[in-house]
């Protein structure tokens, strides 16, 4: 891998994001501004005279032809953009994604303000995945072909099985419910106190934990098997390196690419918001604004968060490939 | 990078154009082989059972799962359902519902339907649309391959959990529930399927026979139809077994978040979200749609990956020696999930 190749690899790979995200934003603006009818019926609720969704409609601009309305929201997004709120201008700068129909709150801000939560549910959940996930599957690699492995397989199948909402509302139910080992969650910044922020985010991290680590199990599991039936591990063998040395040297070295490469992937869907979790944990993240804004169609905010969202799995999916080739030098790039 | 390690798999089955019925035959001859798979596909079949029959099931037992029955709830204890164990008795097998008193076991069986109905529907739009626009991408030309391969990438992307809770939000209540939320999934969760047979028909393509059949003068249809179709078929069934219990997955999910199945339609989903506060008074309110919930998603998994084993049985047996690390994490990435 000469390194022209790989800063040339990046840089495709950055400018296909790139193209993607705009391919996102396209789709989603059509997908949600166009198809589901009147907006503007929809903006105002269904007990609007037609006088006032005619006042809204003129709000929205909707009698501009889609490409120019698709044109100011890209606009807002590079440039920012001034909106009349009845009385006052409001100014949004870029980034800016619109304005709430509910609460006339930069959807922007929104975001931002509820990012530092759906941040530290995904962060954690994602420590704790890598240590079950891939302990679990260093162990099953390990104890391949023994009882160990078969009840940890069993497990892992069980872990695929289990939707998120279920063991969460299991695990609260237990834990917060019936032996009060812990207070019902209830989010606390991390500013304002670091210990009860961990403690309240504890079982939600475990509940995505528990499920997430499945998948890695699987993953660490497959690949250090892999790399156990190459033919330089027989070497070693043959050379006398212990079973220990073999398992935790080189053939985890084999899981490490792959690893990093999903890691990033999940982290960065799970950074757009964990809908289910959030909800089920009344966490005020992404997925729960986006399921409140969802229940009273707040589109601004619905289009802002799905794209959003996006961003994150795009650049994501990225930092995945370039991650992958960096950490596996037999990948050919294309 | 993923389409060309795709491509470079065996094909199983499909690459040797054998006589129908052997391969049939084969394919059931490996997957009885596997215990595991054999009792998913008795647990499956005893849910198709359920689910099909669920009128008779629930006329044996003489309830219907969408009548109230105030006189069987306790109203000055806040809505718990009389008697022990959530009102279990020979009218109500598995008790009735708090607050409602409608009866469970009806609902869970009802819940059966509206699971896999949902799930199986959605992964027929899916293979629909990604069997077209797979081979359309491969047999194309240039410019359509790129468009396609393209929109796949943008498909992929799009986070199926939040991406179908938006669109359901968006579409006026008045459309059938079960049916919009069948179609939300397939219309979103397409693209690995897509990259599939993309991939797969263009390992197709440089076979002899279909080159044969092209230099004969055969459209791209006709070629697509007669000789393309029955090559795409092992990794499509493939991954469209192990599709279902992910569309299952997503269904109780968005029901749960309540945008998904609405009342009076049960679904395992929306019971788990009622049965939260009650699991004092009846816990099987909510250990029995969660506990369905996860045996049928369980089965299914176990039967798609048994019938992955029957189709390919050298990729099954890499996978048990521990194969391909790049397949198995680009097939992880790949597989739509709504586990956040």
């Amino acid at each position: 891998m000469n390194l022209s190749g790989f800063g040339g690899f990046v840089a495709r790979r950055v400018v296909g994001a790139i193209v993607t995200l705009f391919a996102i934003s396209v789709i989603i603006y059509v997908v949600f501004y166009v198809a589901p009818g009147n907006v503007a019926q929809i903006t105002c609720g269904p007990r609007c005279s037609p006088a006032q969704v005619h006042q809204v409609a003129e709000q929205l601009r909707l009698d501009d032809p889609l490409y120019l309305r698709y044109w100011h929201f890209l606009e807002g997004i590079f440039v920012g953009q001034d909106y009349s709120t009845g009385t006052s201008v409001q100014h949004c700068s870029a980034p800016c994604l619109g304005l709430s129909y509910q609460t006339d709150q930069q959807v922007t801000e929104l975001i931002l303000a509820k990012l530092p939560v759906t941040g530290s549910l995904a962060l954690g959940a994602m420590v704790l995945w890598l240590l079950i996930g891939v302990g679990t599957g260093v162990l099953s690699a390990w104890r391949r072909g023994r009882p160990t492995e078969r009840v940890l397989t069993g497990l892992t199948l069980a872990g695929t099985a289990t939707p998120v909402f279920v063991i969460g509302l299991i695990l609260m139910i237990v834990v917060c419910g019936q032996l009060e080992l812990l207070p019902f969650p209830q989010y606390v910044p991390f500013a304002d106190d670091p210990e009860q922020w961990a403690w309240n985010l504890l079982l939600p991290w475990l509940s995505l934990a528990l499920i997430e680590s499945a998948k890695y199990a699987r993953l660490t599991r497959a690949s250090m098997l892999e790399t156990l039936a190459e033919d330089h591990v027989r070497t070693f063998r043959a050379y006398g390196v212990g079973e220990r040395s073999i398992i935790g040297r080189h053939a985890l070295r084999g899981a490490v690419a792959p690893l990093i490469a999903l890691n990033a992937t999940d982290f960065g869907s799970m950074f757009g918001g964990a809908v289910l979790t959030e909800t089920l944990f009344g966490l005020p993240g992404l997925g729960h604004e986006l399921v409140e804004a969802v229940k009273v169609v707040d589109l601004p905010v619905v289009v802002g968060m799905v794209l959003v969202t996006g961003f994150f799995v795009v650049i994501a999916n990225a930092v995945a490939d370039v991650l992958y080739a960096v950490a596996d030098r037999r990948v050919v790039l294309v | 990078m993923s389409e060309v390690l795709l491509a470079s798999q065996p094909a199983g089955t499909g690459t040797t154009p054998v006589p129908a019925g052997s391969g049939a035959r084969q394919f059931w001859r490996r997957l009885r082989a596997q215990r595991a798979a054999l009792v998913a596909a008795a647990v499956v079949a005893l849910l198709v059972l359920v689910a099909l029959a669920a009128p008779l099931f629930t006329a044996i037992e003489g309830q219907d799962p969408t009548t109230y029955h105030p006189s069987l709830i306790d109203s000055a204890r806040g809505g718990v359902p009389i008697g022990s164990f959530g009102g279990i008795s020979g009218d109500h097998w598995l008790g009735v519902e708090p607050q409602t008193g409608r009866d469970l076991f009806a609902r869970l069986v009802y819940g059966a339907r509206v699971s896999l109905g949902v799930a199986l529907a959605a992964t027929l739009v899916q293979v629909l649309i990604g069997v077209v626009v797979g081979i359309a991408s491969a047999l194309g030309g240039q410019w359509v391959d790129q468009l396609l391969s393209r929109l796949t990438d943008v498909i992929i992307a799009l986070p199926l959990m939040i991406m179908s809770l938006a669109l359901l939000a968006i579409v006026p209540s008045s459309f059938p529930r079960p049916v919009l939320v069948a179609l939300v999934i397939g219309l979103i969760a397409w693209g690995g399927i897509a990259k599939i047979v993309r991939a797969q028909t263009l390992t197709l393509k440089q076979l002899d026979y279909v080159a044969a059949a092209r230099l004969s003068g055969w459209g791209s249809w006709r070629i697509a139809r007669r000789e393309l179709l029955p090559g795409l078929a092992a990794p499509v069934i493939t991954y469209a077994a192990l599709l279902v219990p992910s569309n299952i997955t997503v269904e109780a999910a968005l029901s749960f978040l309540g945008v998904g199945v609405k009342p009076p339609t049960p679904s395992w989903g929306q019971m788990i979200t009622a049965a939260d506060v009650w699991y004092q008074a009846a816990p099987q309110y909510l250990l029995l749609p969660a506990g369905a919930l996860f045996v049928t998603v369980l089965a299914l998994t176990v039967l798609g990956d048994g019938v992955r084993t029957a189709l390919d049985p050298r990729a099954a047996s890499r996978l048990r020696v521990g194969t391909g690390r790049r397949r198995e994490a680009k097939t992880t990435k790949a597989q739509p999930g709504g586990d956040s």
